[in-house]
């Protein structure tokens, strides 16, 4: 059987609040933080994007685990917000961890579970015996129109995933998918931000997939809420994940150690995996962990997960732990926010 | 910019902080050099490739607070000089800090980051850029 060999994240370190995007709009942030349960989100510099994001986050993997990355025989980065419309992010990340010439290399886009579809990809290629290990990266830096609810949310971050059959820290037991044709958002071709379908955000799509799927996967394990000490959601807000998991008859030990979006806001297709990257920080052996991405357009991913051993002999520490990644951070306002996610734009000279 | 087929040669070194080692003295270089300038025709064949840590201490440093226009977004930002823990100097701009925090002395680690883009429509250039410990 496969599954996680090692694993690695990456948030960038400035934050904004709720409070002065509010204060921006004319908004009452009590009403926000409320409504969506978001206090804080992180923003990516100026010089941040998906690459660099998906490269910080597979370096953090391999630091906790040698393994030559030569011996990586697939890349697949899931995002949608990659720097290129044309040109991949996979083959960026390939070559800045010295990667074999050798390569199955792609980038996926299913909003934000497109990185999880990178996990049971590379899995499938390694259970078929094509690849050795395979490196799935979830990583976004969201967009939200200025003034818009999901202002308040869109935020960065991605995790990558080293996956193979040896000396795994986790293993997957199972993985399924659920997918459907909904309109509950969208972003066209060429447009700077996305929209919403406003009422289908919540029961047709996000409840219906992710609870179906979390359903089907206890199903077909033959297992219960309480089978699991950890449960983990995508989460494009704080309210959601807490709701379907209270739905499916988990309790808030299961899913407060996953649940990151009240402090980082949502890293679209890196949510549910850096919310799994958080949990593997404090899991100890024996523990049963279900994992259920989202992504809108619509469709789940969800994951069976059984941590080994083995993961008492990795070093979590010699990369940065979520905790730590949540401490390390500077504040900015709205005007530096809005000048390093180029909503300012300037004339031409200037930049 | 425009020069593409420049960065898409140095590509490799800039991402991985790829450097050479000569086999004869033990000297260290970023980038990469053919010949070892100490071992001269001694070196020839001898030198190897070496991927840098990353790490390494701010061996001096500049603010610049008139930005080149790529730059605009960023300043004021710190330009350092970097002892790498290998040996070499590289220079290097420090990111996500104040300039105020930034002390001649202080461990600084390798980062991957944007240094430039060809306008809108053009290539995307990564390297590396440090930030504090």
């Amino acid at each position: 059987m496969s599954g996680i060999v090692t694993y690695g994240s990456y948030i960038p370190r400035y934050r904004i609040k709720p409070d002065e995007i509010a204060r921006v709009w004319g908004e009452n942030p009590e009403h926000i933080k409320n409504g969506i349960y978001i206090l804080s989100k992180s923003v990516p510099a100026p010089d941040e994007d998906v690459a660099t994001i998906s490269v910080e986050a597979a370096r953090n993997a391999l630091k906790r685990k040698k393994i030559d990355p030569k011996e990586i025989g697939a890349i697949y980065v899931g995002s949608e917000s990659h720097p290129y419309a044309v040109k991949p992010t996979a083959t960026i990340v390939g070559s800045a961890i010295g990667v074999d010439f050798s390569l199955f290399a792609a980038d996926y886009e299913f909003a934000c579970k497109a990185g999880t579809a990178g996990m049971q990809n590379v899995k499938a290629m390694v259970d078929a015996g094509m690849i050795k290990y395979g490196l799935a990266i979830g990583a976004d830096t969201s967009q939200g129109a200025p003034g818009d609810a999901l202002e308040y949310s869109a935020s960065a971050g991605g995790t990558a995933f080293v996956i193979g059959k040896d000396d795994t820290i986790a293993e997957i037991n199972s993985t399924l998918s659920v997918a459907s044709d909904t309109p509950d958002f969208w972003r066209r071709e060429g447009q700077p931000y996305p929209s919403h379908g406003e009422r289908f955000t919540g029961e047709p799509a996000y409840f219906r997939h992710v609870v179906t799927a979390a359903k089907m996967m206890m199903e077909r394990m033959e297992t219960q809420p309480k089978d699991y000490d950890y449960v983990v959601f995508h989460q494009p807000n704080g309210k959601f994940p807490t709701r379907a998991a209270k739905m499916l008859g988990f309790e808030e030990k299961q899913y407060k150690d996953g649940l990151l979006t009240p402090y980082i806001g949502n890293t679209y297709s890196g949510s549910m995996m850096t919310g799994l990257s958080s949990i593997l920080d404090v899991s100890k052996p024996g523990d049963h962990i279900l994992a259920v991405s989202f992504g809108s357009g619509a469709g789940s991913d969800a994951f069976d997960i059984t941590v080994t051993d083995r993961i008492e002999e990795m070093d979590r520490n010699r990369a940065p732990t979520i905790k730590k990644m949540l401490e390390n951070v500077r504040w900015v306002d709205y005007a530096i926010y809005a000048k390093y996610k180029k909503k300012i734009i300037v004339g031409d000279g200037i930049e | 910019m425009g020069q593409l087929s420049r960065f898409w040669r140095e590509s490799e070194h800039r991402y991985r902080l790829l450097g050479t080692r000569c086999e004869n003295c033990g000297r260290v270089y970023f980038p990469p050099r053919e010949v070892c300038p100490t071992c001269h025709r001694e070196s020839i064949g001898k030198m190897k490739d070496l991927e840098l840590s990353g790490e390494g201490v701010i061996e001096s440093f500049t603010v610049v607070h008139e930005a080149p226009p790529r730059f605009s977004r960023q300043k004021p930002y710190v330009l350092a000089l970097i002892k790498m823990e290998e040996g070499p100097m590289i220079t290097g701009q420090i990111v996500d800090c104040d300039p105020s925090e930034v002390e001649i002395g202080k461990h600084v680690h390798a980062v991957f980051r944007r240094m430039g883009e060809d306008g809108d429509t053009g290539v995307i250039v990564y390297g590396y850029k440090f930030a504090l410990d």
